[in-house]
Formats: structure tokens, sequence, C-alpha cells
């Protein structure tokens, strides 16, 4: 591990739905330095924006925007800067859930679907994640590993970015997307802090992949953000 | 293809693990966390820690325990025995628990599965049932039944297993932990039809815990109960057998299982 990557700063947003403890151990030993965000002061200066998360998307929307971090992230995506969302917080990324009802922070078009014909739900286990394409975050990792997932709901990447969203997908009944990558955006709807040794190579890869992305300002970013406007909380 | 697990369970007593037959006879088989760690290496899929002593007295030391492994193990960790509410399962999952499993304190609130739920999530929830047969081979009944016995085995409830299963997944249950209290400890194979009593009734992952003597009774947890996890103890501890034996018996067998490797050449 180099010394530019062992100690990023990680700033894992903390919206209340899911523990925050196995990540932030996974992510010491991947070689980082994660910290709890729950306000959007406390994201800046960070290397890496961690949304993470299981459950329904309504609660999780809720607090971020009671936080102002819907738009704090929005933000840091229009600023170029590298995020990663696991799980839920990959769901996050697109429109809109099926679950609740929920709309999210539209980053990615599409919505969260509950997933079809499968054997059993939730979605528990090791399955495996075939790539589609080569990226970073997969480096030395085989074109089909088992790393383990957690749900009943994913994220489909719609329209003519869809293929361009799309890094791997996964069978569970039927095909679903199990990760997306996009520029300085990388989604994953497996748990790479559950997957034991492979899972941490991977969130070593997406230390190295984050340090890529400069930090100063006026880099313009590629990806345009579709956030709608934000809710007034009653 | 989704992975059927193999999950070595930890009883654990006064920080240590143990294990018994039917719930008694307690032998010391090793610190958890350097137990966790090499299971974690040699494949385990996930593991379970139960607390058998499930006293208030031991709650700290089990707190200590889930600590101390949560650093090293980098795969899911449920842990169980006596947590009677909300509050308590948020200590259990602030120490690094990533389920925890309700046993006799969903049986005596069932509403406690539904707050838990709502509170963590289903996937969080694990409900644990100790089933004991109705009618041990007498031929008479048209098929079998089992009762739900809560207090590791000591208390009969007159629940009926199959029933009790489909409630507490409509209270929000995300798996089943299933016992069989007649097959624990003596290594005669899992119960396989109530595993398929129950699977054939709820569509959440049923985990089959109770009798595990080899690899054969896995293949068989799986094919003829229909489980997705298998989950021992003793077998695993007395190094009777290593996970990666039994994972190769059973990719033999044609089940699915997570293999070594995925890291590229």
């Amino acid at each position: 591990m180099s010394d530019t990557v062992a100690r990023l700063d990680v700033a894992v947003v903390d919206h209340g739905a899911g523990n925050l403890v196995s990540i932030e151990h996974a992510l010491a030993a991947a070689g980082a330095a994660p910290r709890r965000v729950d306000s959007p002061g406390e994201i800046e200066g960070a290397g890496l924006l961690l949304v993470p998360g299981v459950g329904a998307a309504a609660p999780a929307m809720h607090r971020l925007r009671r936080a102002g971090l819907d738009r704090a992230i929005v933000d840091w995506l229009d600023a170029g800067r590298p995020l990663l969302g696991i799980c839920l917080g990959m769901q996050l990324l697109f429109e809109g859930s099926d679950e609740d009802g929920a709309r999210t922070l539209g980053v990615i078009p599409g919505r969260v679907r509950r997933l079809v014909g499968a054997p059993t739900l939730p979605h528990i286990g090791w399955n495996q994640v075939n790539r589609r394409r080569e990226h970073p975050i997969f480096e030395g990792i085989g074109p089909a590993a088992d790393l383990y997932f957690v749900h009943s709901y994913a994220g489909a990447p719609v329209g003519d970015d869809a293929g361009a969203w799309t890094l791997a997908e996964t069978d569970h009944g039927s095909r679903f997307v199990s990760a997306v990558a996009r520029d300085h955006v990388v989604g994953l709807q497996f748990h790479p802090e559950l997957s034991g040794q492979i899972g941490l190579r991977i969130l070593g890869n997406v230390l190295r992949w984050a340090a890529r992305w400069p930090a100063s300002p006026g880099e313009s970013a590629t990806l345009p953000s579709k956030l709608p406007t934000p809710i007034t909380a009653a | 293809m989704l992975r059927h697990r193999v999950i070595p369970c930890l009883d654990v007593a006064d920080g240590r693990v143990v294990k018994g037959t039917r719930f008694v006879d307690l032998v010391d088989e090793g610190d958890p966390p350097e137990l966790a760690a090499r299971y974690a290496d040699e494949g385990a899929d996930e593991l379970v820690f139960l607390d058998i002593t499930a006293s208030v007295e031991s709650r700290p030391t089990l707190l200590d325990v889930v600590r101390r492994t949560a650093g090293r193990a980098f795969i899911p960790l449920t842990v169980g025995g006596g947590v009677r509410s909300s509050a308590e399962m948020r200590e259990v999952l602030r120490a690094g628990a990533d389920k925890v499993s309700l046993n006799t304190a969903a049986v005596r609130e069932p509403e406690l599965v539904q707050r838990c739920a709502r509170r963590f999530g289903s996937q969080a929830v694990v409900v644990a049932i100790d089933a004991r047969r109705r009618t041990p081979g007498d031929g008479k009944e048209p098929s079998p039944t089992w009762e739900v016995v809560i207090r590791g085995g000591r208390e009969p409830t007159g629940l009926d297993v199959v029933d009790w299963a489909a409630r507490a997944v409509a209270l929000g249950a995300g798996e089943l932990l299933v016992t069989s209290m007649d097959r624990d400890g003596t290594r005669s194979g899992y119960d396989t039809e109530l595993l398929r009593a129950i699977v054939d009734r709820v569509g959440v992952p049923v985990i089959a815990s109770g009798g595990a003597a080899g690899p054969g009774d896995f293949v068989a947890a799986i094919r003829d109960g229909g489980a997705s996890a298998v989950l021992a103890a003793s077998i695993f501890h007395r190094g009777l057998v290593s996970i990666g034996e039994v994972k190769a018996v059973m990719a033999r067998a044609g089940i699915s299982v997570r293999l070594p490797g995925g890291l590229a050449a």
C-alpha cells in the first residue's frame, strides 16, 4: 500500500440506515482513515465520499435532506470529486425507488426495482459479479468473483448511457446490475466490507482510484447532475 | 449464481467458545476471535456467535468478544443469545455485528421482530427457531409436526414451528436459523423434513442447524431440505473436518459453493 493511499481521508456519510462499524473496520484494514460525517461542512477536504447503507431509500433520503447532505453530495459530484456508493448508497444514485416510492439523487438515469424471479428474497449471500468491462477498482480480481450481497432491490440504468454506467452484472432469478461506474462515480450493490480478502482488495483499489481525481477547484466535472428541487421539510 | 453458505457457529460462554450435547455438558474449545479469524481464512461464508449463557452479566464479555472479532474477520457476523430489545440489538450492532438473531424474546414478544426490522432493516434480523418433533416416528400422524421450544430447549411453547416461521417472516425477519433440538449435538444429520416444511412455506433464506456430522449432511440439508445455508459447530472446532474439505465435497455433489480464489493470477 503506497503512502499516498495509506492515509486517504474517507468521509462516510451517516444517514442512519445501517451499521457503519464493518465498513469502518474494512476501510482501515484497506489503508484508509475513515470518519463519519452527518453535515455538509464535514465533507470538505475528504479524498473520497462514501455513501453506505442498507434498507429502504425514503428514510435515508429524509435524513440526507434534513441535513442538507443531498445537495452536498451532488455539489461534490459537480466538483468532479470521487464517490463510492455501497448497496443502498448505490441505489440512492438513481432517480427513484420502487421500494417505497422515494425520489432519490438522480445522478444515474433509471429506477431501483425489486429483483424479478428471485428464488429467495432477500438475496443474501455470496454471488458471482460478472464484469462487463475493465475498471481500476477490479484490478487483480477475477472476472466473475464471488462477493457478498444483502438486498431485495437493485438499480437499473436506462437510456443512452445505460451501457456506459453498467460495470458488472449478477444473476439471482434474473440478471441485475451489481456495479456501476462512470468518471468519478462508482456504485457497488454488493458489500466489499463483508467480502473477505477480495472485498478488502476492491476497497484498496477504490482508494487508489479515488486518489487519481484532483481536489483542485475549477476542474470541471464531466457528469451532469439532475438533482430535483430539494423538498422543504414540513 | 447464489452460493450455498457454510457457516461455523461459535457457542460462546463467558468469553470462550464451548459446545455441548443438546445444550448441556459444555466443553471449552477456544478463543472466539482467534477461531473466527481462522474460519474466515479457511473459507467460512459467514460467522455466528451464540451467547449460550445469555445472561445480563455475560453481556459486556460478549460485546468485547464481538469488538475483538469485528476488526479481524471481514465476513458477516451474526450474534445471538439473550437480546430482548431493540436497544440491546443496537448495542450488539455497534460492537461490530452485522446481524442479530432473536429467539426466546421474539416468541414472547413477536412485535420485537417488527420493531428491530423497522429500526435496523430486515437484513439485520435473523429469527432463530429451536424445533422439537411432536410425533417422533410413531407413524400415527400423516406428516410430522414440530413445536417451538425456547430458553435453550427448556420451555415448550405449544407453537407450531412452520406457523411461527411464517409469522416471523411477515413481521420482518430477513432470515431464519432453524435448529433441530432432536438432532443438536448428536451428529445424526440435519432434520431435512423440518427444513423442507419451512422452506416450502417462506421465501426468505433458511439456515439449517443441529446434527451435522459430515459433508454429506450439508449436501442433504440443501438438496433434500432446501436450505440456503448450513451451520455447524463442533465438527469444525474439533478439527474433524475443515471448511475447505466440506466445500470440496459439496461442490463434487453439484452444490454451488464459494471456493477459494477470485483474485486474478
